[in-house]
């Protein structure tokens, strides 16, 4: 028999071979639904990947132009639709900003307290999507059951579970119900308890841990450059968290601490994400002591604010007023304002260029899962077609922001 | 013929299966019985919907205990198409690749305003319901639609996939105000008696 | 802080430097869209600026209220100062022609989508991006969608929809749900029932 170890020259032995093209498709269970990724690919690995996103682009920044003011608040709710509270924050505070006002104490720590949940929320779904597609299913049902909690506030609050389109300019569509705060005290242990539970499952998973740490690894200075904010920029090392760089309504007044991670991979945003759902229940709790239980919610600006259903049919300085803001939108003083804040995937800003109507002439909504989804391109190269499930869930792309 | 009055002052009147198609033979009747216990889906999500759609599979409103529970993530291995959330042009002809590419028999569900009528996004980059791609059996509008609603539509499409019949169904409230009238201005009323 | 930036601004660049206000309490200065690299290139190395945070580009269409037409306007922030500095740039004709300003992708990676999604919607080229295409928008798309004159409900389908007669929405009354459906008969509510 021949021997099998023949001395043979490497080149003989390679075949020659162009990469293959793979496309992971606009539909695909892993890619949150709308993005399309174009791999070339050497065998497993990765060598150049096109990530093209728009398979959800909606217009958002054309349909602000065509109504009022305050017409935008559902546009901006379905922008990212798993933490919309933050969106409606975040809008009515740019407006707020160019009109000059500032909305009462109580309705600050309202906003507060729903924009935490809202990101108790996202934070939530973003880790147990992920857990999903990496096929553990039953942390993702565990935190799926948890948000039904915080639903039923947004319900009993807003009246609707997802798109709520909650907040005004100059404060919010309603007061706080009777049973805000307790149903908000019960529910956020339960929340945290479930937490608890998925985590359980998870840390302790040798296989789960190896798909996550020193995947997807990125360098602080690439983090910065590329314009990343939010978790997966501080997961890469660096402690900007626009609610304490720049403190916003009473986020001054609350304490709480900002995770960073050290490595910049995959487990590191998975982590920080967790220890911020903790840091946000601390936050909701604080605000909850603080909150006063009785006060305005809206500011007494007839301009801006639309008068009570009473008084708009009783008298004609309400109707007035009603008609006003409704059929010609509130005057928004011109010219142009970046206001920022620190939604679920980073820093949310919204650059409105007014030209002194109550139609917005432009609406411009940077959002943070573009920047980070951008990098997504930098972290897979080179990495296997597995890791790219993983990486992509741990940027939590959320499809009605990127694309807006 | 099924004449019920559920509360005073109201008049709902649940038709019988008899008054609106029927199944031809017993053995379609069994077949048709199979097929709406056993749906497989395609969960094509795309939006704000899908939060809905998540929340109808897990725990509280568990889409399992209707046999819809298994998603395949290819289309030649499902039966029953979810189109969640809004759908763009450019999005268009991947739907439309994946409703060709499932085999008969299918079903198609639009799930939410957006896949049902365009929703309030009236612009160059949406698709005015997706009803203009691919034949729709069920529309369930709600801007999401609660899960309860999209469950109705469930068991509406379950409902035809048993009488056989392929008309495009809409899920309408159970109790809906405008029937029952209760503190509705009623107007106009006088007018309608006039000659 | 950030009118510091401003300052050292029209220090290094005087006359390039056309305007500058703080508006809302935002520190802007339009700039001469010929020098637009080499202001962002100065921003990121100076170290009193040290704008290592790239946040946002994108343009806003002025038809018919100025020209040049369109307003490139990026926004910046130091991670290590803290301040934040919006730079403005005016190019275009009426009709969109000769839009176009440097890229800075080679100072910050981060610019490289924003330039392509104000590409897509503006049709502002961006010279010396290493990958000008669309990026919301489909390739086969004509126009630029977010321009004051492209109207918002002008469709290109992709895909040829539908004619079909018949049984499509808006659905009658008695159409839809076969269980469990209220019959809208609303004659019925009233006394007399169906003889009105």
């Amino acid at each position: 028999m021949e021997p099998l170890d023949r001395d043979l020259e490497e080149g003989l032995l390679e075949l020659p071979s162009e990469p293959m093209m793979l496309n992971m498709g606009p539909s695909h269970p892993a890619m949150h639904g709308t993005v399309r990724i174009v791999l070339e690919l050497s065998g497993e690995q990765i060598l150049k990947a096109d990530v093209q996103i728009g398979y959800l682009h909606r217009g958002f920044e054309k349909m602000c132009e065509r109504g009022t003011w305050s017409q935008v608040f559902p546009y901006v709710d379905r922008c990212n639709y798993v933490s919309p509270m933050l969106n409606n924050v975040g809008y009515a505070l740019a407006v707020e900003k160019m009109l000059g006002v500032t909305v009462p104490e109580r309705c600050q720590y309202y906003r507060v307290v729903l924009g935490e949940l809202a990101r108790l929320c996202d934070h939530m779904i973003c880790s147990g999507a992920m857990c999903m597609e990496l096929g553990a299913f039953t942390p993702f049902l565990y935190y799926a059951r948890a948000r039904e909690n915080i639903w039923d506030i947004f319900e009993e609050e807003t009246g609707a579970r997802v798109t709520h389109s909650f907040g005004r300019v100059g404060g919010m569509a309603s007061p706080p119900t009777k049973y805000f705060k307790d149903m908000v005290r019960a529910a956020v242990p339960r929340v945290i308890a479930l937490i608890v539970e998925g985590e359980k499952m998870l840390l302790k998973n040798r296989i789960f841990l190896d798909r996550l740490e020193g995947v997807g690894v990125m360098s602080k200075e690439d983090a910065l450059a590329l314009g990343w904010t939010g978790v997966v920029l501080r997961a890469s090392g660096v402690p900007y968290d626009v609610r304490k760089a720049h403190p916003y309504m009473v986020y001054d007044r609350m304490d709480f601490d900002v995770p960073v991670g050290t490595a910049g991979d995959n487990y590191d945003r998975f982590m920080c994400r967790q220890e911020e759902i903790r840091q946000s229940a601390r936050i909701i709790e604080q605000a909850l002591a603080q909150m006063p239980d009785d006060g305005p919610i809206n500011i007494d600006d007839p301009r801006v604010v639309m008068p009570p259903k009473n008084d708009v049919y009783t008298t004609i300085e309400a109707t007035i007023q009603h008609f006003k803001i409704v059929m010609e939108g509130l005057k928004v003083p011109a010219g142009e304002c970046y206001s920022y804040t620190e939604a679920g995937n980073g820093e949310l800003g919204f650059y409105l260029v007014s030209d002194g109507s109550g139609t917005p002439f432009r609406v411009r909504i940077r959002p943070p899962c573009f920047a980070s989804t951008q990098g997504l391109e930098q972290l897979i190269k080179g990495a296997m077609i597995p890791d790219v499930v993983p990486t992509f869930g741990s940027l939590n792309m959320i499809g009605g922001e990127c694309d807006h | 013929m099924g004449d019920m009055t559920t509360t005073p002052g109201s008049s709902v009147r649940v038709l019988e299966g008899s008054e609106t198609g029927f199944a031809t033979t017993k053995l379609d009747a069994l077949l048709n019985w199979a097929k709406k216990y056993s749906l497989f889906q395609y969960p094509f999500v795309t939006a704000c919907c899908g939060m809905e759609f998540m929340a109808m599979a897990s725990p509280r409103f568990d889409m399992a205990r209707f046999g819809a529970e298994a998603p395949r993530f290819s289309p030649r291995q499902a039966d029953l198409l979810w189109v969640v959330g809004t759908i763009s042009q450019r999005q268009a002809p991947a739907l439309r690749r994946i409703y060709e590419q499932m085999a008969d028999p299918k079903w198609v569900l639009a799930f939410g305003t957006c896949a049902s009528c365009g929703g309030f996004y009236d612009n160059y980059t949406t698709v005015a319901g997706i009803d203009k791609i691919i034949p729709v059996d069920v529309f369930v509008p709600g801007c999401p639609p609660r899960p309860e609603a999209v469950l109705d539509g469930l068991l509406l499409l379950q409902d035809k996939i048993a009488r056989g019949t392929r008309e495009p169904g809409i899920v309408k409230p159970r109790r809906d105000a405008a029937v029952l009238g209760a503190n509705l201005v009623k107007l106009g009323k006088k007018d309608k008696a006039a000659p | 802080m950030s009118k510091r930036v401003l300052e050292i601004l029209g220090e290094r660049f005087g006359h390039d430097v056309l305007e500058t206000h703080s508006q809302f309490g935002d520190d802007t200065a339009v700039v001469n869209p010929a020098r637009w690299l080499e202001i962002a290139t100065f921003l990121r190395d100076d170290s009193r600026c040290a704008m290592n945070m790239f946040v946002d580009i994108t343009a806003v269409d002025y038809l018919g209220r100025q020209t040049p037409r369109f307003e490139v306007v990026m926004h910046l922030r130091s991670l290590e100062r803290g301040h934040r500095v919006r730079l403005k740039a005016r190019v275009g004709d009426e009709d969109g022609q000769n839009a176009e300003i440097d890229s800075v992708v080679s100072v910050w990676k981060g610019a490289n989508w924003f330039e392509r999604e104000a590409f897509d919607m503006f049709g502002v080229v961006f010279r010396g991006h290493p990958d000008l295409r669309r990026l919301l928008m489909y390739p086969e798309f004509v126009g630029y969608p977010l321009r004051k004159d492209y109207p918002a409900d002008k469709i290109q389908p992709l895909v040829e929809f539908r004619n079909v007669p018949g049984k499509l929405p808006p659905f009658g009354p008695d159409e839809g749900m076969s269980f469990g459906r209220q019959t809208h008969d609303y004659r019925r509510d009233e006394p007399g029932g169906e003889a009105n």
